[in-house]
């Protein structure tokens, strides 16, 4: 049933790494990301590597559901990887004709198909150990300094919270129409990709209009329940750092320095 | 005007809406006074079109009178710095279940309305948790609403207008898409805050949900056109036939006897009732 569906790639548990703040995380994996870029060599991706492993440990996700995640961007990947190997010039190992591959080639192909590896699966360790609702509720926080320069902090984040309330109605509302044409005779399933795109259009527009209405009940809903935009809120779970951030924040220093001596020194 | 006895003071009020485009303008509501008392349990009924869903966007000041005047526990709807009063005290539960739940969770869900009127956390805490466990949805309270069914979803709704501690709430046809289980779960949910004080306004076409309020007001063509208590209205079976409304069966019923020759009290107007009646009788 299509109701079932999970949402993002939450992966659900306990550890540590689940019940960090939000906050932590999102910061955290900022961090990283960064560092990942300040790497020069191998020596540094090993840091790296090591770190990534210590989180997924604790984390407890297992590593098959995390390189799952690693096949939607695939291609991107080879192609990094094939365009580095024969794009860069330097000492020719092997060639045919104009396709050459040379010994930095295939260093840099390495190189950067790891770092792009090893970023995709630090950010997607962000989504797999934090819910949707709880990753919306941190980005709101951490964006809250900015609102003084006009970015709309809550707004975004009141959208989000409604965006993901909302995906599992309109899934649902997709079901109704789809089998509601489906009974007239409507064919969504034969034909070339053009084709079955095509029969998507009279899908949509019921779509968007049941879209519209579905928000102009919620906006009515909402504003009979006081709401006024995020002028004098206040949140029933008020975020709270606890020990445990600041040890995260502690190993993430440590974790910056050795990659940053290992920059330099090495 | 007496503050304690009245919540709802509604004084000629008409209501027009104006289509844009055939410049004209339909009048929804056409001069209705009425008044509620405090804790009192009253329907209000109507086809489709009778002004009756209208009349109740307006005493939540989610639509202004045209002409009239609507106070709210002494409040006026038109007062835009009395705005938030009148709808935390006037609170509303709607038709549709899924299009006003706004959070993902359960108890998120239920604090929206507390976290908007900037109530401390740790209160907004106690008022959710009391609100999940007056609508019985208190282990639900993690839950995703597209998870639970149509009366569930409807009782969260009611928990999140409960948790903002209305003196009224106003209910818009809140069982029309609802299976005949989660009607009877939200009917006993409405019955429970009744009894606990707080005032409580149903607008239905069920006519049997009508005959367990204390009062029933029948609206048609915008205007009030009977009023008084299910037993009074009931009993004028012909009329509310001419208005094209059905009466509850249990009414039907003992209409169909009395004409046979059994002497069914008029007072029956609820299936309990007949039961009781009927299982007395040899």
């Amino acid at each position: 049933m299509i109701r079932d569906i999970t949402l993002g790639q939450y992966y659900p548990g306990e550890s540590w790494i689940h019940k960090l703040d939000p906050r932590t995380k999102i910061i955290g994996t900022f961090v990283f990301l960064v560092a990942l870029f300040l790497v020069k060599d191998f020596w540094g991706f090993l840091v790296a590597v090591a770190g990534l492993a210590l989180v997924i440990g604790i984390s407890r996700v297992p590593l098959s559901f995390i390189l799952k995640g690693l096949k939607p961007v695939f291609l991107i990947i080879l192609f990094t990887f094939v365009i580095n190997m024969f794009m860069t010039k330097g000492e020719t190992l092997v060639g045919w004709g104009f396709l050459v591959i040379t010994r930095e080639g295939l260093y840099n192909a390495f190189f950067m198909g790891v770092r792009l590896v090893l970023l995709i699966i630090g950010s997607s360790l962000l989504t797999l150990t934090t819910k949707p609702i709880k990753l919306t509720d941190g980005i709101e926080n951490l964006l809250g300094p900015l609102k003084k320069i006009g970015v709309p902090a809550h707004e975004l984040a009141m959208m989000m919270t409604i965006a993901l309330r909302f995906i599992p109605t309109l899934l649902e509302e997709t079901d109704k129409i789809m089998k509601a044409q489906m009974a007239r005779g409507a064919d969504f399933e034969s034909g070339n990709l053009l084709k079955r795109a095509k029969s998507l259009v009279p899908l949509l527009i019921p779509l968007f209009i049941s879209a519209f209405r579905i928000a102009q009940d919620l906006a009515m809903a909402m504003e009979a329940r006081c709401y006024n935009g995020g002028e004098n809120r206040t949140r029933m779970n008020a975020m709270r750092y606890s020990r445990r951030d600041f040890l995260a924040a502690g190993a993430m220093i440590f974790f910056v320095v050795l990659i940053v001596m290992e920059r330099n020194l090495i | 005007m007496n503050l304690m006895e009245t919540i709802i003071r509604i004084e000629n009020l008409i209501f027009e809406y104006k289509r844009e485009e055939e410049q004209e303008v339909v009048r929804a509501i056409d001069n209705v006074s009425l008044e509620i008392p405090r804790g009192s349990f009253t329907a209000i009924i109507g086809r489709n079109g009778s002004g009756k869903s209208t009349l109740a966007k307006n005493l939540n000041a989610l639509l202004l009178p045209t002409s009239g005047e609507i106070w709210i526990d002494g409040y006026n709807t038109r007062d835009p710095e009395s705005l938030w009063q009148v709808r935390q005290r006037a609170g509303m539960v709607f038709q549709n279940p899924d299009n006003q739940l706004v959070s993902s969770i359960v108890e998120d869900d239920v604090a929206f309305g507390p976290e908007n009127l900037a109530i401390p956390p740790d209160e907004i805490r106690i008022r959710v948790d009391e609100s999940l466990k007056a609508v019985g949805m208190y282990e639900e309270r993690k839950k995703a609403p597209h998870l639970l069914s149509g009366g569930q979803k409807q009782r969260i709704a009611i928990a999140g207008v409960v948790a903002m501690k209305p003196q009224c709430i106003i209910l818009d046809e809140p069982t029309a898409m609802l299976d005949p289980r989660g009607r009877d779960e939200v009917m006993a949910i409405m019955k429970k805050l009744h009894q606990e004080g707080i005032t409580i306004l149903l607008i239905t076409h069920f006519m049997e949900e009508a005959a367990q309020a204390e009062r029933v007001i029948i609206m048609d063509q915008g205007r009030i056109c009977m009023d008084g208590t299910p037993e009074e209205i009931f009993a004028r079976s012909r009329e509310i036939r001419e208005l094209s409304l059905d009466v509850p069966l249990p009414v039907e019923l003992a209409e169909g006897l009395r004409e046979n020759g059994i002497p069914v009290p008029r007072s029956i107007i609820t299936t309990e009732e007949m039961v009781d009646y009927l299982c007395q009788l040899k």
